[in-house]
Order: structure tokens, then C-alpha cells, then sequence
């Protein structure tokens, strides 16, 4: 924006950037979806034996196999599941007699709204944490918010969850058990979800401080005659961000798979919850399509990562 | 000197060092049979007899965090080390082959590293069914691609060095060149790849476990062990605070000294 006429140039450049990206996620895309193909139909292990187990009658086998189109042609089943998949097709849950695409339909904005909490908590952990910290670094604070920053990163969700959930709900009575429900259901889920990302990124956040405060402009706002602190707020947390957002996208997507345990621990009416016992009640239609709509919504956010990283950093679209 | 300028690498040493020690030697001085049942101690608290109580089974907590412990770490260190022969022979066989070859294994990387790893465990752990070998190869399938990321993009930068050109010289075959000149020059980072790579096959192992994928039960994992505590959560606390710790310190330890060693090769993580 800053040279002439940048305004049209940078507007068809993020276009051209937007339609490359786009382009360059369809292989990525069919890579997955035939993965997930792959899992099922290849690897050892018949799924028919396994859920009508071992001492299964052959007619019984022969029959859901049938049923099932396992006795097709690989080649064949391969291109009826694209056909399917690309009506919005993911099969019949073996267990619930139901489309499975109705089942995840209705399971999946709770999987989101865990995700996007655990996001904001970690988001609302890690600023105040990575700011004390870079501001000072070395001093007792610093020591203080890393140190708590390490234990973030090295408690396991699946024992904080319980840990959590035993003083916040049992000791102090103050949130919910378990269930989905308010707000209230969601903080202790969020804070399990959140935890180690916000551990991670306000350790990038007081690295990316640090560089920053060296640079030539810090110095010159010190020169100023501004403090410390608000050298630091003024002119460079604006610039520490970029990489903490990068951080942020990296991270983003594994919120969606981490919440597959977290959903266990607090009995959140998820799509963790649902593959869980799709896999327990060997239903692999209903697990084919949720580890599917898992891996594709991981691949859709890492995809808005980058066009919102481009975005806010021109030089990302400017390379290659 | 050195737990002055890096007391990372102190402490994380000083950590695993010690749970290496009670992995190794622990089931060996308490010889308390960890699948030893006895109703009448369910859910007992501390006690002289059974330092950290018994579980649900009246079986010896402690014992079982021994025994377990030999299952949890020696089930991510087989893992890693699984990941990083395969990642290193395919990264560095890319990276030598160049053109299309480097280009097939690369997209193969980008695809299987566009699955979420968990879930591709958890996928994989589902289908083979519990046990502890299945549970190694489900881990493996997704570990390999980091390291072959890694070890692709430092022998592509290796490879243009004065060293490596004199070997390649001398006639030295792709293999030797790989082996003998190119990995050792990517050992540091590969070794703090790796450390790291421990803490984080630790709590997936306990992930799988507690999803019931993992370690079956009788034998003791942290995993199963936090995931058959959970009922009783209400009750005895005790079951799952002592797995957890056991968890969490393991999982520090190995990211302490996955930061010293960075710190020590010059690289941030």
C-alpha cells in the first residue's frame, strides 16, 4: 500500500495467491480421502470378522460382507466410495441403522465449539503470560510465567482434565461435571483443550519479545525516551506477532484431534466421542467417515491459516 | 559450568537418567507382582505395605507405575527410534535421488503429515486391534514423516559441501555417501527431533491407552492405568494422580532436555 498504485496490485495478488493455494489443496485433499480408503480396505485385519467375531458363521460373514460391498473388486469399491463421497455419501453406521452422515452432521458443531474455546482459552493464557515474560526476561516474573509454561506443556490434557474437574467441580463446586450445556460446561473441556497450546505460544511470544527488543527500531523508541514495557506494547508486539501466529495456524488444527480425549474425560456429545465408539462397537463405516471429516477439517484449517497468514504478512504470497 | 549456561540439559539429563535408572531397575528392587490381585486392598489408600495405595483391584499402584514404566518409555523409545531409521533412509534416499523420486516421497510425506497424527493413530491402532506390537506400528506409521522432512532438507544442504564432493570423488556409493558423510552431519538436530519425539510418544501412548487402543489390559501402561482410575475418581484420587505425575514428569524431563540440546546444537526449537 505504501508504493503507488498497490492498492489493485495487491488485491489481484492475493487473488492469484488465494486461487494457487486452493488449487494446490485438491491433490492434498484426494491423498487423504483415498488414505482413508487405504486404512480400512488394506490394512491386515478383516473388518466383517472383526465385528461379527472370530466364531462368526461363513454364510454370516459372506452375507454383511455382501451387504457391505466388501466382496466387490477393490478398484470398484474404491470408485463407488469417490462417488459417494463426492453426493455426500458416507455409508450406513452399522451400529445406529443411520446415515453416517447424518450422525457426524449432528455431532459435529459441538467438536467446534469445543475447538474454537480451547483456542480462545489458550489464546487468553498465553498473551498475559508471554508479555510479563518477554518484558523482563531473566527476571523473577519471567521465571515465573516460563515455569508455569513448562508445566503447561508437560501435564497431560487427559490428567489435567481430571485434575480440574476434581477441584473445580468436586472441591469447589463451581462449574459443571460433565455434559455440554452453557458456558459454564465449556471453561474446564476449554482450559484442558487450551492448556498446552497456550504453554507453546507464550514461549514463542517471549522468544519472538526478546528478537524483537534488539532491533533498531526498539532501540531508537528506547531513545525516545519510552519505557521498557511500553516501547514493547507501542512498537513491538505488532511485529513479535507474526511469528506467534504462524505458531497459532500450526497448532490450530491439532485443537480439533486433541479434543478426541477431551471429549472422552468431560462426556462431550462430540465427534470424538462418536468415533470412539464407532471403533469400540467396530462400526467402520461411522469410523471411515469420521476419520474423514476429522482429517478433512484439519486440512480446511490449515488452509485458512495460510490465507490469513498471507494476509497479514505480504511477503508470504510475494515468495515463490 | 555447563548447569550454569544450560540448566535445561542439567535437569532434563538429571530427569531421564533417573527414569531410565527406574525403568531398568525398579520392577527389580520392588518386587511386588504388579498383577497381583487381592480384593480386600481395593481402592486403599498410602500405607508402609503399598507406598502409593492399590487400585481398583487391590493391585500395588506402585508396582504397576514400575512395570509401567518400562512399557511407556520402552514403547516410546522403540517408536522413535523406529521413525528415525525409516525417516532417515527415506529423507536422505529423497534427497539423493532428486527429480521425481525425491518428488513421489515428497508429496507421500505432505499427505500422511496432512492427517492430524493422532488420529491416524488412533485409525490405525483401531483396525490392527490392542496389542503392544500393533500399538508400535500404528505409532511408527505417523513418526517416520518429521524425520524425513528434516533429514531431506539438511542432506539437500549437506550435500553440496566440499566433504561430501570429495567422497562422491573417491567413488563412494550412494549408500556409504548417506551413512558414512551425510547423517552424521544431521545427527545433532535429528537428536533433539528425537528427544522431543520421546516426550510427545509418551502421552500418546497413554492417549491410545486411555482410548483403550493402546497397551491391553492387565499389563499396567500410565495410560490404562489414568484411564481404569478414572471411575474412581470421586473415591481415590490416588489412582490417577500417581500415572499422571509419573506422566507429566517423564514428559518434562524429555522436553528439558530437548531444549538443552537445542541450545547446545544452536538451534531453536
Amino acid at each position: 500500500m505504501a508504493f503507488a498504485g498497490g492498492g489493485l496490485r495487491r488485491s489481484t495478488s492475493v487473488i492469484r495467491y488465494f486461487i494457487r493455494r486452493l488449487a494446490a489443496l485438491v491433490p492434498v485433499a484426494f491423498g487423504v480421502v483415498t488414505l482413508t480408503f487405504a486404512l480400512v480396505h488394506l490394512v491386515p485385519g478383516d473388518p466383517v470378522v472383526a465385528m461379527l467375531g472370530d466364531y462368526a458363521a461363513p454364510a454370516d460373514v459372506q452375507a454383511l460382507r455382501h451387504e457391505l460391498g466388501l466382496d466387490r473388486p477393490l478398484w470398484r469399491q474404491y470408485v463407488a466410495f469417490l462417488y459417494d463421497l463426492a453426493h455426500g455419501d458416507l455409508g450406513e453406521s452399522i451400529s445406529q441403522r443411520e446415515p453416517v452422515s447424518r450422525l457426524i452432521r449432528e455431532r459435529y458443531p459441538a467438536t467446534v465449539e469445543l475447538a474454537v474455546a480451547g483456542l480462545a482459552a489458550a489464546i487468553l493464557i498465553a498473551f498475559p503470560l508471554g508479555l510479563i515474560a518477554g518484558a523482563d526476561p531473566g527476571g523473577p516474573a519471567d521465571m515465573g510465567a516460563m515455569g508455569f509454561a513448562i508445566l503447561g506443556i508437560s501435564v497431560p490434557h487427559l490428567y489435567l482434565g481430571p485434575l480440574l474437574m476434581i477441584v473445580f467441580s468436586l472441591d469447589l463446586g463451581w462449574l459443571p461435571l460433565t455434559g455440554r450445556g452453557g458456558l459454564s460446561h465449556l471453561v474446564l473441556p476449554a482450559l484442558t483443550l487450551g492448556a498446552a497450546l497456550a504453554a507453546i505460544l507464550a514461549r514463542m511470544l517471549r522468544q519472538s519479545l526478546i528478537e524483537v527488543s534488539d532491533s533498531d527500531y526498539m532501540r531508537t523508541a528506547r531513545a525516545k525516551g519510552l519505557s521498557r514495557p511500553r516501547a514493547l506494547i507501542v512498537h513491538g508486539l505488532r511485529n513479535a506477532l507474526t511469528p506467534v501466529v504462524t505458531l497459532l495456524g500450526l497448532e490450530a488444527g491439532a485443537l480439533l484431534t486433541g479434543s478426541i480425549v477431551t471429549e472422552i474425560i468431560f462426556s462431550w456429545p462430540g465427534l470424538g466421542r462418536l468415533m470412539i465408539a464407532a471403533i469400540n462397537n467396530r462400526d467402520y463405516p461411522l469410523v471411515q467417515g469420521c476419520v474423514l471429516v476429522f482429517a478433512l477439517s484439519y486440512v480446511a484449517v490449515n488452509l485458512a491459516t495460510d490465507l490469513l497468514y498471507s494476509a497479514i504478512d505480504p511477503r508470504v504470497r510475494l515468495s515463490r | 559450568m555447563t548447569a550454569r549456561r544450560n540448566p535445561a540439559l542439567v535437569a532434563g539429563g538429571a530427569i531421564v537418567a533417573a527414569l531410565t535408572a527406574v525403568a531398568l531397575l525398579g520392577p527389580v528392587v520392588d518386587r511386588t507382582d504388579p498383577l497381583a490381585i487381592n480384593l480386600s486392598l481395593a481402592l486403599a489408600g498410602p500405607s508402609p505395605g503399598h507406598p502409593l495405595g492399590c487400585d481398583s483391584l487391590g493391585r500395588d499402584i506402585l508396582a504397576r507405575i514400575l512395570a509401567g514404566a518400562r512399557v511407556s518409555l520402552g514403547v516410546s523409545i522403540v517408536v522413535v527410534a523406529l521413525s528415525l531409521a525409516i525417516g532417515a533412509i527415506v529423507g536422505g534416499a529423497a534427497a539423493l535421488a532428486g527429480g521425481r523420486i525425491d518428488g513421489a516421497i515428497m508429496r507421500t510425506v505432505d499427505i500422511v503429515l496432512a492427517f492430524p497424527g493422532i488420529l491416524l493413530a488412533i485409525a490405525l491402532a483401531a483396525i490392527l486391534g490392542p496389542g503392544l506390537l500393533d500399538l508400535v506400528i500404528a505409532l511408527g506409521a505417523i513418526g517416520w514423516t518429521g524425520y524425513a522432512r528434516l533429514v531431506r532438507g539438511e542432506v539437500l544442504s549437506l550435500r553440496e559441501r566440499e566433504y561430501v564432493e570429495a567422497a562422491r570423488a573417491l567413488g563412494a556409493r550412494p549408500g556409504r555417501l548417506l551413512f558414512r558423510h551425510l547423517l552424521p552431519g544431521v545427527a545433532g538436530p535429528l537428536a533433539v527431533q528425537a528427544t522431543f519425539g520421546v516426550g510427545g510418544l509418551i502421552i500418546a501412548e497413554a492417549a491410545l491407552s486411555f482410548l483403550g487402543l493402546g497397551v491391553p489390559p492387565p499389563a499396567p501402561s500410565w495410560g490404562n492405568m489414568l484411564d481404569t482410575g478414572r471411575a474412581f475418581i470421586l473415591v481415590a484420587p490416588h489412582l490417577t494422580t500417581a500415572p499422571g505425575v509419573a506422566i507429566g514428569l517423564s514428559v518434562l524431563g524429555f522436553n528439558l532436555l530437548g531444549d538443552g540440546l537445542a541450545q547446545r546444537f544452536g538451534r531453536r526449537r
